[in-house]
């Protein structure tokens, strides 16, 4: 949160750099001595570890472009040429790839952690807007990078999702073309996606600095909900404390992480990407990666034309919607309290909202047909409910919990049995 | 001079001042610089010179025997060819347009969308049904997959044409959704004989 800076120069070389840039003193004030609340629990770590896959991702992911060459005659085989023959490079490509599943991972931990926590209201809506916008960018970039191997799935993948862009009405096929650079997925494309892939990790760096500014300006949320009243009660400075809490939190992911890299670095992906892009002929079934699968389940569950909306453009409209409606999330939630912690109602229905995303994602990667694309239907509808009804009305109909008078009042009572998410213990050596 | 100078906005008679005019004008200009210098940046991405060097493809059909099926690569797609028997013809034709999932011809070669008969299906450049060959895009119209049935052996689903194996989509002896989600029936590409059996696609 804004506060008073602290930072004093130690030496006559840190007086002098700061009269000219006050670099240090912006690290000092915003990572040394943040006031932070005293009650965040491990679920407030995962902003530090997204921190940290966006640097692996760009660091193993500027190596292997040293060695990746992306042309359609020959991306396929120096990608196994890295795997192969560069020293390391199996570590290089298997950290990248499985690293783009842990990001994704954590992406969507740290976003049910917003939506449980009310993060996103009053006055965080462009903290929130601004993480909209890294997930966006963290698709589009994922879905770049998966084409480059230019295996089966990369290519028909590419295919599929190019073409949704056909549905857009009066100018969807010159947008096709124009993505193109042609008239189907070929080298052309294989060429922008690469370029643009190498691009945008930056761009998502540059908005991750914002990110961080907007978090910095109101200061963090807390699971309570309830504001800082009291500098002194209410917070401790984020180091040492949440330096070394979130560090033992990225240490467990990182073990996690490890997991997948080495014993089963291919566990996430899926088989047909080792056989070599073939334009003449599809595989069985064409599945996205499994961070795409609930709103690829979303897209096909509109089997139907609704008005004058074509069943394929109708699909399209509904997975975009599906994250745009993100955006306008700090509007559609009337509830003045923010943590679901005192909102018993809601918590019930957030807790549905999870199992019909982990539904949905189930039913992506089953073909579409039959009860599978029943059960996407419901899973949808309640979706779009959630945030477009449920969440509306209930600010108006629910009777929350009383909340604590401070953020102080909170931690220094007994946390009520059932209460999980407050994870007492965790919060003992900040205290 | 200094005494013409007024601030922006009209003059004390409501009539727009030579400095507004200046004004406009730079934000014109500016404005048209803007988007001549964006053009190039987005048209970029469309077809090079090189792709669309290879915008047309000559194929020579006197070696695909009576109900057989080609594959052939135009523009980076496959392409369908299928010389087709008198019986599959007959079954093209008998087909009642109540039966049809999408009436449109779909054929890139006729001046306007026709009602899909097995004729309209056929008729290449010229105007002429030449019904032994049947030349479409082999890429189903629901989600861009490539359908089976081209090759002897393969499905070629309930309706004795292709069949698509992402989703379900059955489409005829003329290339016509019949069944599955599939919204249209297969594409016919733009294609002119140049003798009777040497086509140019594209």
């Amino acid at each position: 949160m804004s506060h008073p800076s602290t930072y004093k120069p130690a030496s006559g070389f840190d007086k002098w750099l700061d009269d000219r840039l006050p670099i240090v003193r912006l690290a000092h004030d915003s990572f040394v001595d943040f006031p932070t609340p005293k009650n965040l629990n491990y679920w407030y770590t995962f902003g530090g570890i997204l921190a940290i896959c966006l640097v692996i991702q760009i660091i193993t992911g500027v190596i292997l472009a040293m060695h990746y060459v992306p042309h359609t005659s020959m991306a396929f085989d120096s990608v196994e040429h890295i795997m192969r023959d560069v020293n390391y490079g199996w570590l290089m490509r298997y950290v990248h790839a499985n690293g783009g599943s842990m990001f994704f991972l954590a992406v969507y931990i740290h976003m049910f952690r917003g939506v449980y926590y009310g993060s996103y209201k009053e006055p965080r809506e462009v903290l929130w807007m601004l993480g909209v916008v890294i997930y966006l960018l963290m698709m589009a970039t994922a879905f770049m990078g998966y084409v480059l191997p230019w295996g089966q799935m990369s290519y028909w993948g590419a295919t599929v999702i190019t073409n949704l862009f056909s549905a857009i009405p009066l100018v969807g096929e010159d947008i096709r073309t124009l993505l193109w650079g042609g008239f189907s997925v070929d080298n052309p494309t294989l060429n922008r996606f690469y370029s643009l892939h190498y691009l945008l990790p930056f761009a998502i760096a540059g908005v991750v600095m914002l990110h961080i500014w907007a978090l910095h300006i109101p200061g963090n949320a807390n699971p309570t909900g309830v504001e800082v009243k009291d500098v002194k009660k209410d917070t401790v400075p984020f180091h040492p404390y949440y330096t070394v809490k979130d560090s033992f939190a990225i240490v467990v992911f990182l073990i996690l992480f490890a997991a997948f890299v080495f014993f089963n670095p291919n566990g996430l992906g899926h088989p047909d990407n080792y056989i070599e892009a073939n334009p003449l002929a599809t595989p069985a079934s064409i599945v996205p990666e499994w961070y795409y699968l609930p709103f690829y389940a979303i897209l096909r569950a509109i089997t139907f034309d609704i008005g004058p909306i074509s069943s394929k453009l109708g699909g399209v409209m509904a997975m975009f919607g599906s994250i745009l409606v993100l955006f306008v999330l700090p509007w559609l939630d009337t509830s003045k309290v923010r943590s679901m912690r005192y909102r018993p109602a809601a918590k019930m229905f957030f807790f549905i909202f999870i199992a019909a995303c982990l539904v949905l994602g189930y039913l992506g990667g089953k073909p579409a047909e039959g009860s599978y694309v029943f059960y996407a239907q419901i899973a949808t509808a309640y979706y779009f409910s959630f945030f477009l009804i449920i969440l509306p009305l209930l600010g108006f109909m629910e009777t929350p919990k009383p909340l604590p008078r401070s953020i102080a009042e909170s931690v220094l009572k007994t946390p009520k049995a059932g209460d999980a998410t407050t994870a007492g213990a965790h919060n003992a050596p900040a205290q | 001079m200094t005494t013409e100078i007024s601030d922006a906005g009209p003059s004390e008679d409501g009539e727009p001042t030579r400095r507004d005019f200046i004004h406009i004008f730079a934000a014109a200009t500016a404005a048209v610089g803007a988007g001549a210098t964006i053009w190039p940046l987005v048209h970029q991405m469309n077809p090079d010179a090189s792709v669309l060097a290879l915008s047309t493809k000559e194929i020579d059909l006197s070696s695909i025997s009576l109900g057989q099926a080609i594959k052939v690569m135009w523009q980076g797609k496959p392409v369908f060819i299928r010389h087709r028997t008198e019986a599959e013809i007959a079954e093209g034709e008998a087909t009642p347009m109540g039966a049809l999932k999408d009436d449109a011809s779909r054929n890139d070669n006729l001046a306007e969308a026709v009602d899909a008969t097995d004729a309209a299906r056929v008729t290449a450049r010229d105007g002429e049904a030449r019904p032994q060959w049947l030349i479409v895009v082999g890429i189903c119209t629901h989600l861009g997959c490539i359908p089976l049935g081209t090759s002897s052996g393969e499905n070629r689903g309930d309706y004795n044409g292709w069949f698509c194996p992402c989703h379900g989509s059955h489409y005829d002896i003329a290339g016509r959704i019949r069944k599955g989600p599939a919204p249209e029936n297969l594409e016919i590409p733009r294609y002119e004989f140049l003798s009777d059996t040497v086509v140019k696609i594209g």
